[in-house]
């Protein structure tokens, strides 16, 4: 018999309050870790895959989306730009690396993007299985593309046209699987890379028309920033747009913010409750339970330990609905991360715990000691004599 | 209040009878160390109880008195063998399970040392209590009004019981009551 044990048959006892009080903590601290960890990770992952790009030049149209898609590779592109002009353009000692881009087809849902080795240099990803592709029409795959996907190293497969319709199937030429890269955290992972000319090759121009030599977009690094004035100018007289990631990006979390705030508002509002849930629960247990604890107090229980009992009772009662809320949080997280490899491929390393996980568990541990600290003060002042002489 | 000089040896047993009123209850939990005096000294085990405060008088209570309440009152959420235990725990003393399952047979209860006491009969829990005031062999037992509640036959068991396992483990037996019922079986008493 000790004191834990005693807190924790007490708190059997008076099971709807606790069961309440873990209920509200419970949700309380699922809706703020999947929160702040989603967050995080769309961060982190956001930010992995702008570093080094300040620019990007694609066909006229909405910045944001042309970020998204070149960048991202989540939304439809803009349109197509003509390569030589693109080229004409970059070749500009302004810029210092120019990463072009030419997509628009599929195979499974994973999106193939034609570019150069420099692209896969960019991430710093390593091939893991394989080689790098040399010719045309051989595609190395992202980690998650090559887990998810179904495709080895030695397939062969043909393109779909856009990125989820399978109808549309470009029979002329197939593709090679010849290597698999390592997770880089970064948009590679679930795409399928192969040479620009691989993709201008699956779509043939007419008969007797010249091949049609297009980029989606080009990623560019400029060398100061000069280039920020001029080359959104020269893009536009030449039927182009340059956007900036930064920008983009800033702009479209600082719509999520709003989102973000409400929902955040709500988690701490049910983390609010469940203090008041602790402290009502343990409040009316007292009431229940002023002769016992004179009884303990005259069996040579001193005021500190009845005030650490109902303490302990707070902490028990927090630390079971933290554990609770994080196992529900990895629930959401594993629901959300499936939402995002479904629909756009996107594969998240979630279920890292974390510093954060540790913070909201002081957090929480705080909450259950606050909220039994009136009632514990209470308990500990109980007057022997008083309590017994009024049976 | 006034309370007479009041002296009980080890072994002995002391009747404090007195009608509504004369502070029965005041005093025993003077004596008890549960209240303090205004005036006088009281002494316990060779200790001068104004001389202890706080948590070392709890703990000089827990380890040297046992007292068995008009009603008794349990922890509802430990079974009868857990409130047995709890004495030894709060005055951090080693429990002593030879001892508390010889109180339970010995008081007819053990079969019902898994149970809730407050699914006890009125009487059980009355033997209950008992034995939780002697579980650790305390220097003075105090019974406030043990018998207030019982029929003749019952009185008398209750009495014996007392008297039995207090004088079993040398200890002093205090009885404040205001019981008449009970001067036939006591040699020391005081009326208030």
């Amino acid at each position: 018999m000790n004191l834990i044990g005693i807190a924790r048959k007490n708190l059997i006892r008076s099971w709807s309050g606790s069961l309440l009080s873990i209920l509200l903590l419970m949700f309380g601290v699922a809706g703020i870790l999947l929160l702040l960890k989603v967050e995080r990770q769309l961060n982190e992952r956001f930010e992995r895959n702008i570093k080094g790009i300040n620019l990007v030049l694609g066909a006229p149209g909405s910045p944001l989306q042309l970020i998204l898609s070149a960048v991202y590779q989540i939304d439809a592109p803009t349109g197509n730009i003509s390569a030589p002009k693109a080229n004409f353009l970059i070749k500009n000692p302004l810029i210092e690396k120019a990463i072009p881009l030419a997509y628009g087809d599929n195979y499974g849902g994973y999106r193939i993007v034609g570019s150069t080795p420099a692209y896969i240099d960019h991430y710093e990803a390593k091939i893991s299985q394989g080689r790098m592709f040399e010719n045309n029409m051989e595609v190395v795959l992202g980690a998650s593309t090559a887990k998810n996907s179904g495709l080895k190293i030695g397939d062969t497969f043909y393109s779909a046209h856009g990125f989820d319709d399978t109808q549309d199937v470009h029979k002329n030429v197939s593709f090679t699987v010849v290597g698999i890269l390592e997770n880089s955290g970064s948009v590679l992972d679930q795409l399928i890379i192969c040479t620009i000319e691989s993709v201008w090759m699956v779509h043939p121009p007419e008969e007797g028309a010249e091949p049609k030599r297009e980029y989606t977009a080009v990623l560019l690094k400029q060398r100061n920033p000069t280039a920020m004035v001029t080359l959104p100018e020269m893009a536009k007289l030449n039927g182009m747009q340059t956007a900036l990631p930064s920008i983009e990006m800033n702009r479209l979390t600082q719509n999520f913010g709003i989102g973000k705030t409400v929902l955040q508002n709500v988690a701490g509002s049910i983390i609010l409750l469940s203090l008041l849930s602790i402290f009502v629960s343990l409040l009316s247990s007292l009431k229940d339970r002023k002769y016992e604890l004179a009884i303990m107090r005259t069996m040579g229980a001193g005021r500190g330990k009845l005030f650490a009992l109902i303490q302990l009772e707070g902490l028990i009662l927090s630390i079971i609905g933290f554990v609770l809320g994080y196992l529900l949080s990895l629930f959401g997280l594993w629901l959300f991360s499936r939402l995002l490899e479904s629909e756009f491929k996107y594969t998240m390393a979630f279920f890292n715990p974390g510093l954060l996980e540790i913070w909201v568990l002081a957090a929480t541990v705080i909450v259950g000691l606050t909220a039994s600290l009136l009632p514990a003060i209470k308990a500990s002042a109980t007057d022997i004599s008083q309590t017994l002489n009024n049976e | 209040m006034h309370f007479p000089d009041i002296v009980c040896s080890k072994g002995e047993d002391l009747l404090i009878l007195g009608q509504s009123g004369t502070g029965k209850t005041t005093l025993l939990h003077l004596l008890a160390g549960l209240r303090k005096p205004t005036k006088g000294n009281i002494s316990l085990a060779g200790r001068e109880l104004s001389t202890l405060s706080g948590s070392r008088l709890d703990k000089f209570r827990g380890i040297h008195v046992g007292i068995v309440f008009q009603t008794p009152h349990f922890v509802k959420s430990l079974t009868v063998w857990e409130n047995l235990m709890l004495p030894a725990y709060f005055s951090g003393t080693k429990p002593d399970k030879g001892r508390a399952n010889e109180l339970l047979t010995r008081l007819g209860i053990d079969h019902k040392k898994n149970a809730n006491p407050g699914s006890l009969s009125i009487g059980e829990q009355q033997r209950l209590g008992i034995a939780r005031a002697l579980i650790h062999k305390p220097a003075v037992v105090f019974a406030d009004e043990p018998t207030s509640a019982l029929d003749d036959t019952n009185t008398l068991a209750v009495i014996q019981l007392l008297k039995e396992t207090a004088a079993d483990s040398k200890s002093a037996l205090v009885i404040v009551t205001h019981d008449n019922r009970l001067k036939t079986h006591f040699q020391n008493i005081i009326i208030l």
